[in-house]
């Protein structure tokens, strides 16, 4: 079996993000990170390879993205992914939802492979929505928001929580899953698998290498502009109180809920 | 002319209250842009034709029906694009939950089309709809505009109002589907299963929800006592990540796809305030957050916060609370 994890570089947690006004993008400046929902889906992939139930061949992370984001690659790397696959191109820059899944699949074609995983959501756009975008070019079948999920035969047998309870999917491979937070607890990489992932291999590609229709992506090939950003009606902020002497506080939280007739 | 088509969820026989939003925004649109709202519904022998007509309460005028495999996307995608394209929908709208996700998105695929998810707001312009949908943790807000034949917007959760009038009957017109056969690889073994002890967190006056914060599953007593203390009209509610964690029961589960409340006093301990936790618990009267990270988006939409340790605080306030109860 041949796993690829779509993974991405993500503005780290702790800087503050920001629309650029000049051009109504969110403003990708500063630190980076491996979207910390992707490491589920490659812890996913390296349980599968753990568990027996199927032989991995090979684990292969695949961004799209610009130059800066092959440290998200070297991340994938040093959590388990053997090789990665890099899209990069200025052409692709500016692409929306649709767009991106489309680029993804094209590079997604070349590798032919078993299974595509992915985070339930980027950490910035917070679409949840990629998967089922790249498995219908694929012309594959997918599910989102798994958090369980067992190979058996030539399937997966996935769990999750959809509108009425928790549901059990039976999913025949090549397949796109999405995987949610609650599927693993993902590792840490050994210092020896983080000074190593700079020396696996990583192949970079642009848009012709892998046949993407130009008039399919970037700002030209995007259905979609979104703009007029603004604020949103505000709630008047609330009242913050910070523990120092617990008794004080908690007389301090009585008081409040007493004011309002809620004791 | 420019049609809306909505896709509408059922399940043993009742449609789901975010499709019927749906139904009901696509109609008030569609008429502010000089067109009617359709909806698509997929399943078996208990979409009868008096169900589908009933969506004409809602403003749908004509409700396409396919027979199909239930609560999973990609069949309904081959329906979408199917109706979309015989008939020339402008937009396809769904309301919030997990279905309406892979199907907005699959539907855009298909069809190279915008779509714009989490949209809190749709309204007319210029004989176009543009959608609004909050990003950066809800911090902005910002406006969807498209391109090409149609645009596809997918609502946040509680995002559409139902609005159901008197009367109206919709037209139920049979579509015969051939599934792609990618749709047919994914087939649905259990549905709908409930997992944990069935509780009633809907009709609760005051809640306390316990989240991940609280450290491990036997800490929910430190919020069972809490809600005892209250007394009367109150319950223990759940996030989801404890809930998939197996800490507390399905039932009690609040956000995207577990209930929605509204409860005099929502006391959140350990609960970072995600969106899909937000959608189902932010029109609460009055709500407490207790949470150790000052960072934490609850503070951000919480009457009172406190930052400090749930542990050194439950305990503390459970006894207070009881103290005044008793006095």
């Amino acid at each position: 079996m041949k796993i690829c994890v779509l993974v991405k570089e993500v503005p780290d947690a702790a800087v503050e993000k920001r629309i650029d006004p000049s051009n109504g993008r969110l403003d990708r400046s500063g630190e980076k990170n491996l979207n910390p929902y992707d490491t589920h889906a490659i812890e996913a992939a390296m349980q599968i390879r753990e568990g027996g139930a199927a032989e991995v061949e090979e684990i292969v992370a695949v961004t799209m993205g610009p130059e800066s984001a092959v440290r998200a690659l070297h991340k994938a790397v040093s959590l388990g992914a053997d090789r990665s696959l890099h899209l990069t191109d200025d052409a692709l820059s500016g692409s929306d939802v649709a767009a991106t899944g489309y680029a993804l699949s094209k590079a997604l074609e070349k590798e032919q492979p078993d299974l595509v995983l992915l985070g339930q959501q980027s950490d910035d756009g917070e679409c949840y929505t990629i998967g089922a975008v790249v498995a219908d070019h694929l012309k594959m079948p997918s599910l989102t928001q798994v958090i369980k999920m067992d190979v058996e035969d030539s399937g997966l047998r996935c769990e999750r929580q959809a509108e009425y309870g928790y549901d059990t999917v039976q999913v025949d491979l090549p397949a796109v899953i999405s995987v949610g937070d609650a599927i693993n607890e993902p590792r840490y990489p050994s210092l020896k698998a983080i000074m190593g992932a700079r020396k696996k291999p990583l192949e970079t590609v642009g848009s012709g290498d892998v046949g993407i229709d130009s008039s399919k992506v970037g700002e030209e090939g995007s259905r979609v502009q979104c703009g007029d950003f603004h604020d949103p009606e505000a709630k008047p902020p609330g009242k913050i109180i910070e523990d120092e002497d617990t008794n004080e506080t908690v007389e301090q939280i009585v008081a409040w809920l007493e004011e309002r007739k809620l004791i | 002319m420019a049609d809306v088509l909505t896709y509408v969820l059922h399940y043993e026989g009742a449609f789901n209250k975010n499709s019927l939003g749906a139904v009901s925004e696509g109609a008030a649109r569609a008429s502010e842009i000089g067109g009617e709202c359709h909806a698509v519904v997929v399943g078996g022998d208990d979409l009868s034709d008096e169900l589908c007509q009933s969506l004409g309460a809602y403003g749908a005028t004509k409700v396409f029906r396919a027979k199909g495999a239930e609560g999973l996307a990609q069949p309904v995608v081959d329906v979408m694009a199917k109706v979309v394209d015989e008939h020339g929908h402008n937009y396809a709208l769904f309301g919030g939950g997990l279905l309406g996700f892979e199907i907005g998105a699959g539907l855009a695929a298909r069809m190279h089309a915008g779509v714009t998810m989490e949209v809190t707001g749709v309204r007319a312009e210029d004989g176009k709809l543009v959608a609004e949908r909050p990003i950066l943790q809800d911090s902005k807000i910002s406006v969807s505009r498209y391109q090409g034949d149609l645009g596809i917007i997918i609502g946040r959760i509680n995002a559409f109002e139902i609005q159901e009038r008197d009367g109206g009957s919709a037209e139920v017109v049979d579509v015969d589907v051939e599934y792609s056969d990618w749709s047919n690889k994914a087939k649905m073994v259990q549905r709908g299963e409930q997992r944990g002890a069935d509780v009633d967190i809907e009709g609760a006056d005051i809640l306390v929800a316990g989240g991940r914060g609280l450290g491990k599953a036997e800490n929910f007593k430190l919020a069972e006592e809490l809600a005892g203390a209250f007394g009367g009209n109150s319950a223990v509610a759940a996030t989801r990540a404890v809930v998939d964690a197996g800490w507390y029961p399905y039932a009690a589960q609040i956000g995207q796809t577990g209930k929605t409340v509204a409860p005099k006093l929502y006391l959140a301990a350990g609960i970072s305030g995600a969106i899909q936790h937000k959608v189902g618990m932010q029109t609460s009267e009055n709500i407490v957050a207790i949470n150790k990270d000052a960072g934490a988006p609850i503070f951000e939409f919480s009457d009172l916060g406190i930052v400090g340790d749930l542990n050194k605080i439950l305990p503390k306030l459970t006894e207070a609370i009881k103290t005044k109860k008793g006095g």
